[in-house]
């Protein structure tokens, strides 16, 4: 087990695209990292770069102490989960585990014990002389994690391991990795394009855009404090509304309709403020923003309200219990606004 | 598996579409080969005059003839040989060219271009190449102090037309491999080597493997060839000699059909090259159905 170690690390790939930008990140002994971010934004690139598969343009990896630039993938005692999972198809399951160990010279005898014991835990028993083919899906995964944990590596790394699920399957299997992981302790980075996942598995995570960090954080505090417009569009469902509005003497308006007041800390001017559809709420009677409702999605226990203030397309979540109409009046707390700068869309201080 | 259906409005279409095949594979395979077939059982006199039934008589022969015997022999190590050299070489040059990461394009369209060369030109440069006169191999073999003469030597004879026949068949056998390679999925070797493989153990323990049924197919396909259609080579090579060292069974049916006018015993000769040939195919069909599939 070790902390990795990542220093200005660029990746410019043959052909001049720039995948991944000075990145600098360090990850603790046994802390679990979601690189999270849409299609592509270089977070395989960034995860291959660990793992040795990609050569580093410039900036250095290390892993534990040592700095793994110019280390092939098989010394840096990695284990890498692909998202086709990538089992060698002629290999019953036992010998899918046992082939990195038999390639290290591990005596027979603890091979065994060891792909039992991997084997137990993910419960594939029943299919170790299996051959892959004849395994569905969801054990095919679970393989792809035995053959990662036999090896007893230094860090896990994965990416996107749970795309070719189903739903369902993908749900139950994230909760177990995340188990796993805490059991064995073991370092891991892990690639998603998929922000539930990160949220759900995460110690830290790290957003990726246009191959830079946009903000690194423990996901609570990534989704009530997003370090940009692009953060807070990423990171929760239904994603956080955005709107372009003016402050004048801690009154916000949108549209020239104020929707709130009394904010304080944030300069006047123009800024996009952004607001979570659970912020969002019928306003007591006789006051509030008048709320166009265009359509509704129902998610059973929450019912999404989709509508506008002054043409500014915003959602809202509401209990199903509320009655609706079609146009309603709505308040906003003041304290739960989010301000970015109108240009760079950073978040502003407040 | 989803077909596409043409109805056709005439009903006589179809076949006069399958025609120009069908008349291509009656005239020129299944009429021979019955005549080769009927000829087996027969014996014609010296001077051609009457033809006999014979029975099997021609095929028994055979089993006494020791020049079809060394035949068989030199058809055993040529048809294995050609195999070998033409698969193995095939394998090399579409792994090389799969580590390649510049110019492999180039290559692969030079690495294809001696299947588009005839068998007879082939054979011909290759004896050019080989020639002990004005050759440039034996010039360069004298200089490490072999001296070549493949119309006096055996093995010299066996190895020409060994390499004279193998030669196109490694394009053949190049493009099967790049193509088998190519399926294999990148990320099952980039596995590999996380999981402590180098490249040669990986190449053995997940590639071949892997390529095991494109191999099997090409041992097949390569040695039907060999025994099959290899003639023009040795025809313009050494033609059978020296005394019968090159004499492979295609090429003795020629000899002794229509040079020795012994047509029975050629047919009968054959006929066993396509049984032979027959066989192979079953083999291989029914290997690629359970055997090789992982
Ligand atoms: N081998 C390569 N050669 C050139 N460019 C590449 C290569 N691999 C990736 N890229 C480019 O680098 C950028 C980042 O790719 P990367 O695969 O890291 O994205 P990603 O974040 O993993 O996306 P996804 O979620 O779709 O997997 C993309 O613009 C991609 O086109
Ligand atoms: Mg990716």
């Amino acid at each position: 087990m070790s902390a990795i170690e990542i220093t200005g690390v660029s990746k410019v790939y043959a052909g001049g695209v720039r995948a991944v930008s000075d990145v600098n990140l360090s990850i603790a002994d046994g802390e679990f990292i979601v690189l999270v971010g849409p299609s592509g934004c270089g977070k395989s690139t960034l995860l291959r770069m660990i793992a040795g598969l990609e050569t580093i343009t410039s900036g250095t990896v290390s892993i534990g102490s040592r700095v793994v630039n110019e280390v092939d993938p098989a010394a840096r005692n990695i284990a890498m989960v692909f998202q086709n999972y990538a089992l060698y198809p002629h290999m019953s399951v036992y010998d899918n585990l046992a082939y990195g160990l038999r390639n290290r010279g591990v005596p027979k005898a603890d091979i065994d014990a060891r792909v039992a014991e991997a084997a137990r835990m993910l419960e594939i028993e029943p299919f170790l002389q299996r051959k892959p083919k004849q395994l569905s899906g969801g054990q095919r995964q679970r393989v792809a994690m035995g053959r990662a944990i036999v090896r007893k590596p230094d860090a896990f790394l994965f990416d996107e391991p749970l795309s070719n699920l189903d739903a369902k399957l993908r749900v139950s299997m994230r909760g177990e990795i995340r188990q796993l992981q805490r059991r064995l302790g073991v370092t891991s980075v892990y690639v998603t394009h998929d922000q539930l996942e990160a949220m759900t598995l995460a110690d830290r995570i790290v957003v990726l855009n246009g191959g830079r960090i946009e903000q690194v954080g423990r996901p609570l505090d990534v989704y009530h404090n997003p370090a940009s417009t692009f953060v807070a569009s990423f990171i929760g469902s239904p994603a956080m509304n955005l709107a372009d509005a003016e402050v004048t003497n801690g009154l916000v308006a949108i549209g020239g309709q104020v929707v709130a007041s009394g904010v304080s800390g944030v300069k006047d001017g123009q800024v996009i403020v952004g607001l979570r559809a659970e912020d969002i709420q019928p306003a007591a009677p006789g006051t509030g923003v008048p709320f166009a409702v265009r359509y509704i999605e129902e998610l059973g226990a929450l019912r999404l309200v989709h509508g506008s203030v002054e043409g500014r397309h915003l959602t809202m979540a509401l209990s199903p219990d509320l009655p609706l109409a079609d146009e309603i009046k709505v308040a906003v707390a003041a304290d739960r606004l989010h301000f970015f700068e109108d240009g760079s869309g950073r978040r502003m201080t407040r | 598996m989803q077909t596409k259906r043409t109805v056709f409005g005439n009903r006589l279409l179809p076949y006069a579409f399958l025609l120009p095949q069908l008349a291509v594979t009656v005239i020129f395979f299944l009429w021979p080969a019955t005549q080769a077939v009927i000829q087996s059982f027969q014996r014609e006199d010296a001077f051609g005059l009457s033809t006999t039934w014979v029975g099997l008589a021609n095929y028994a022969d055979l089993l006494h003839e020791p020049t079809y015997l060394n035949s068989l022999k030199v058809t055993a190590i040529f048809a294995p040989a050609v195999t070998l050299l033409s698969v193995g070489l095939g394998l090399v040059f579409a792994v090389s060219l799969d580590r390649l990461v510049r110019g492999s394009r180039v290559y692969a369209a030079l690495l294809v271009w001696p299947y588009a060369v005839a068998p007879a030109v082939a054979g011909i440069m290759w004896w050019f190449l080989f020639n002990p006169t004005i050759g440039l191999l034996p010039y360069l073999l004298a200089a490490v102090g072999y001296r070549w003469d493949h119309s006096l030597q055996p093995t010299d004879a066996m190895i020409l037309v060994v390499i004279a026949a193998s030669w196109k068949q490694v394009s053949y056998n190049f493009l099967f491999f790049m193509a088998g390679l190519q399926a294999i999925p990148k990320s099952m070797i980039e596995a590999a080597a996380i999981d402590g493989a180098g490249p040669v153990k990986r190449f053995f323990t997940i590639v071949f493997p892997l390529l095991s049924p494109t191999t099997f197919f090409l041992a097949v396909i390569n040695l039907v060839y060999a025994m099959f259609d290899t003639f023009p080579v040795i025809h313009a090579t050494t033609g059978g000699n020296p005394a019968q060292s090159t004499n492979i069974l295609v090429y003795k049916v020629f000899v002794d059909g229509f040079i020795g006018l012994n047509l029975g015993s050629s047919a009968a000769q054959s006929v066993v090259l396509m049984a032979i040939v027959v066989t192979l195919t079953v083999i291989q069909f029914k290997w690629v159905e359970r055997k090789v599939t992982y």
